[in-house]
């Protein structure tokens, strides 16, 4: 396989998050200072608790988020046209977002959790780096469904309505409010089909673990699934002739 | 099929969008090695049939074949370039990084970067933002990715809209002399005194095919001065 396209594209779009600071400040702060809230206002078991599932959940957000809208607007202002006329593949697009975002959740990853455990005391009996590792596949899913949903997105605003859409029931279904077996049987099912289902799972997994267990890999497995599953409907919903 | 001279040979084009016919039965044959300008009013079609050309308008019927190709076929990517009506560059970036990751993605050598900033008069321009440029700047970029590598085929809408006369003029000079490399420029424009800068002419109105020759043959044919009139003469004879 040729890289120099997916490592051209990663590249540039790095470039363009570079050239915009107000962003990669946004990203880096506002999780840590979400962590520090939560660490202050809840006690100490409760943070140990819910803490972990966050630091899962925070990449997938923002990295949808980031995608939906960067996609978008490589569709309306032309450059995805344009580069679907040269020899691109949409595998070397996508896969270049992939790396992009990717290499960017690690950094994320790395401050959110190094405040959680060095500044607000978080504490798991499993290993941070777990939770690092949860954070980079949680982000590439987030990216693989932000670019599958701004297919459906004919404006930014519809974009950004695509997050409470996508994410907000997967957060209310996703065992942090009420535990999945507690769920009534139907919402269950839903559950079990969700992502970040196994995204939340896979972090209380390392909570009350000291070693990764079984279910963890298990359950980085089945997100890593649904993450070649978004990012491959992304790429099928890029179009080279269209209307 | 084309023959080795036709760089574009469109037959029996149909684009139907919306429901409504936006070209209904197009056939042409267009040189290589040529500029060719294809004029009409907005709204007559020509963006749609430059789309058509490049490969990426979806069509209802008919073939456009493109260097011995179907348009849009894989092998084209790299010999067919293609600059949209409105600039499509990363406004975020420089003008510099615009030009190399499109370089990169066409591999292209890095050398056609500096090539590229001369050509489309942007060299000391390079490190500046596109979103910091003006209009007709942006323009320039864009048109700039399209003559990075070795294009056989440059399909141009309206590139020259909001220049300056100065710019607008050594731009022409740059597409004649791409011509003499054997490139075959087509290149679209609603302004119709740009016409007599073409070696031939096509001329577009609701879909359909007007007239193709040179700017001589046009005038001759239609007994008029200017290309203004010889297009009010062809629509009228289209009326009766």
């Amino acid at each position: 396989m040729n890289l120099r396209r997916p490592g051209a594209t990663a590249q540039r779009v790095l470039g363009q998050l570079r050239n915009d600071p107000r962003t990669i400040a946004l990203l880096l702060v506002v999780p840590s200072a979400l962590m520090g809230l939560l660490a202050w206002i809840v006690s100490e078991e409760d943070f140990d608790q819910y803490g972990p599932p966050l630091l899962g959940i925070f990449p997938l957000i923002v990295m949808f988020l980031v995608t939906s809208v960067a996609t978008l607007r490589e569709r309306s202002s032309g450059t995805l046209e344009r580069l679907l006329t040269m020899p691109i593949s949409k595998a070397d697009f996508v896969f270049g977002y992939a790396v992009a975002f990717g290499a960017f959740a690690i950094v994320q990853a790395l401050v959110v959790s190094g405040l959680s455990f060095g500044i607000f005391d978080l504490d798991v009996r499993g290993s941070g780096w777990l939770l690092v590792l949860v954070a980079v596949v949680d982000a590439l899913l987030g990216t693989g469904m932000g670019l599958f949903v701004s297919a459906f997105a004919a404006t930014e605003f519809q974009a950004v309505q695509f997050m409470p859409a996508f994410i907000l029931p997967q957060l209310l279904l996703c065992g942090i409010i009420t535990p999945r077996d507690e769920l009534p049987t139907a919402l269950q099912w839903v559950s079990d089909v969700l992502p970040m289902s196994y995204a939340v799972d896979a972090t209380q997994q390392v909570m009350i673990s000291a070693t990764a267990t079984a279910e963890f890999w298990r359950s980085i497995a089945v997100v890593a699934g649904f993450m070649v599953l978004a990012l491959s409907g992304g790429a099928a919903t890029l179009r080279r002739r269209t209307t | 099929m084309a023959t080795q001279s036709s760089a574009i040979t469109v037959e029996n084009l149909q684009v139907v969008r919306g429901g409504k016919p936006v070209i209904a039965d197009l056939t042409v044959e267009v040189p290589r090695g040529q500029v060719v300008g294809l004029l009409g009013p907005s709204g007559s079609g020509k963006s749609t049939l430059i789309r058509a050309i490049v490969g990426v308008q979806i069509v209802a019927g008919g073939t456009v074949v493109v260097l011995g190709e179907s348009a849009g076929a894989p092998s084209l990517r790299d010999r067919v370039a293609y600059v949209t009506q409105s600039p499509s560059v990363y406004s975020d970036l420089s003008v510099v990084a615009n030009l190399r990751y499109f370089a990169d993605i066409l591999g292209a050598p890095r050398s056609d970067v500096d090539r590229v900033l001369h050509e489309v008069d942007l060299t000391e321009y390079a490190d500046r933002r596109v979103m910091r440029l003006s209009g007709g700047q942006i323009s320039r970029v864009s048109l700039g990715v399209a003559l990075l590598g070795k294009p056989e085929v440059l399909v141009l809408d309206e590139p020259t809209v909001g220049l300056d006369p100065l710019l607008r003029r050594d731009l022409w000079a740059l597409f004649h002399r791409l011509a003499q490399q054997g490139i075959t420029l087509l290149v679209s424009s609603h302004v119709m005194d740009e016409a007599s800068r073409c070696d031939r002419l096509m001329l577009l109105r609701s879909g359909e095919l007007l007239a193709f020759g040179t700017f001589a043959e046009l005038l001759q044919q239609t007994g008029t001065s200017d290309i203004e009139q010889a297009f009010l003469r062809l629509v009228e004879g289209d009326a009766a």
